[in-house]
């Protein structure tokens, strides 16, 4: 199901945890004419937890990531790229076991038929070992890279166990946003929201704020995150923070029951509340419209 | 589960604290509770605490390090080998609150948890 509402239509629904829509980036259609930015996809695929086993939630483990990227691959039109925002794997405590994950992880993946795929860690690929294994198999922690004219920042706050970005990491963004253009669209990649959606949960960073606040003097700032393994939509100000579905089980909207634990599967609806999302970088109109895809056609 | 109650932990002492100007302040009721971690596990997951009493949380761990929040009371420490990490804090409502490990510290990390009960 595809929505586009306006800036004013976001906000109201962004508290809903409903449906939608895209975001509005007031002065993003200006910006492009002078930095060359065009109309692309690109795809964010989150919280896959290769090695996860548990049939109450998901009985399919073991075959929902190769049925995502076969609906990837069967899109009609191909995106620019993909991402993965993170909890590629499973945890485990076994640095064999993790790795072998992580090779498995990585040659399902590779069916990918499209030009890019981008990889950032969650805390079950890298809280463990500080990311190390991770960088072995998907290269840095975070990173940046413009497509477009659209500027991307990965952010790495998982792989401190504290669930942290850190000092340096922060350094570094405000380095890597003092040298931008004014008005460039700046997209964040990452696993944990940058904001306290529910702490009581986890479903925090501990210095998100100082990132959030580094962002704030943007103009065109929006967030694409995974961890809380459900669709959900967010303003800090005037940024944007989508969180995307997971491909392994949903968990429950935030606070909805006492304990979090992923939704039983559903008999009667395979891969209910799991999937992916497209985004379509509307340059002309100035929006990110988000189109949120099952995991099967069924 | 186990719940320890109120009055196994409280400090009664009167403490001789004296002010500035020279007079007694007043005496202090504190409970004091002990609590050790290991993977994936509080030893008290359950903590039974009095509303309006003073609490302090004294942390330690018997394997690696582990978290322990509670975002409801704004409480949060690390329990450490070796080491004794005290929290002090004054519970302001009544009702059952999780706590949690918030340090990535394994495959049942986001298992570890345990819940405050606080009454009147």
């Amino acid at each position: 199901m595809s929505h586009k509402v306006d800036r004013r239509d976001f906000l109201k629904l962004a508290g809903l945890g409903g449906a939608v829509f895209a975001s509005g980036l007031s002065g993003w259609a200006q910006a492009a004419k002078h930095s060359g930015a065009q109309e692309f996809y690109f795809v964010q695929l989150s919280d896959t937890h290769w090695g996860f086993s548990g049939p109450k939630a998901n009985p399919d483990a073991a075959n929902t990531l190769k049925k995502a990227v076969a609906a990837v691959n069967s899109l009609e039109q191909k995106p620019d790229f993909v991402v993965f925002t993170g909890d590629l794997t499973h945890t485990t405590d076994d640095p064999k076991l993790r790795r072998a994950r992580m090779a498995e992880f990585r040659d399902i993946v590779s069916a990918l038929t499209v030009k890019e795929v981008r990889f950032m860690p969650g805390e079950h690929d890298a809280s463990l070992d500080r990311g190390e294994a991770y960088q072995e198999f998907f290269g840095k922690l975070y990173y940046t890279f413009d497509h477009k004219g659209v500027h991307f920042i990965a952010l790495d706050n998982v792989s401190d166990p504290n669930a942290a970005i850190g000092a340096e990491q922060l350094a570094w963004l405000k380095q890597d946003l003092k040298q931008l253009r004014p008005g460039t669209p700046i997209a964040v990649l990452t696993h944990r929201p940058l904001f306290d959606l529910y702490p009581q949960w986890d479903w925090a960073t501990r210095d998100g704020a100082a990132a959030v606040n580094l962002l704030l003097p943007h103009k065109n700032v929006t967030v694409f995150y995974g961890h809380i393994h459900q669709e959900h939509h967010h303003m800090t100000g005037h940024i944007a923070h989508h969180a995307a579905k997971s491909l392994i089980f949903p968990l429950p909207p935030a606070g909805s029951v006492p304990k979090r634990g992923p939704v039983p599967w559903d008999e009667a609806a395979p891969y209910k509340g799991m999937g992916f999302r497209v985004v379509e970088a509307d340059v002309k109109d100035a929006y990110y419209k988000l189109d949120e895809k099952p995991v099967t056609r069924t | 589960m186990r719940s320890v109650p109120v009055s196994l932990w409280a400090v009664l002492g009167l403490l001789a604290v004296v002010g500035a100007a020279g007079m007694p302040s007043i005496a202090a009721e504190e409970q004091v509770i002990r609590i050790t971690t290991k993977k994936f596990e509080y030893d008290l997951r359950e903590i039974t605490l009095k509303r309006g009493v003073p609490v302090v949380l004294e942390l330690t761990s018997s394997d690696r390090v582990h978290g322990f929040n509670q975002p409801d009371f704004g409480v949060r420490g690390d329990a450490v080998p070796g080491m004794v990490t005290r929290i002090r804090f004054t519970p302001n409502k009544t009702g059952e609150f999780v706590f949690f490990c918030d340090v990535f510290c394994g495959d049942g990390h986001e298992e570890m948890s345990g819940t405050l009960i606080v009454k009147d």
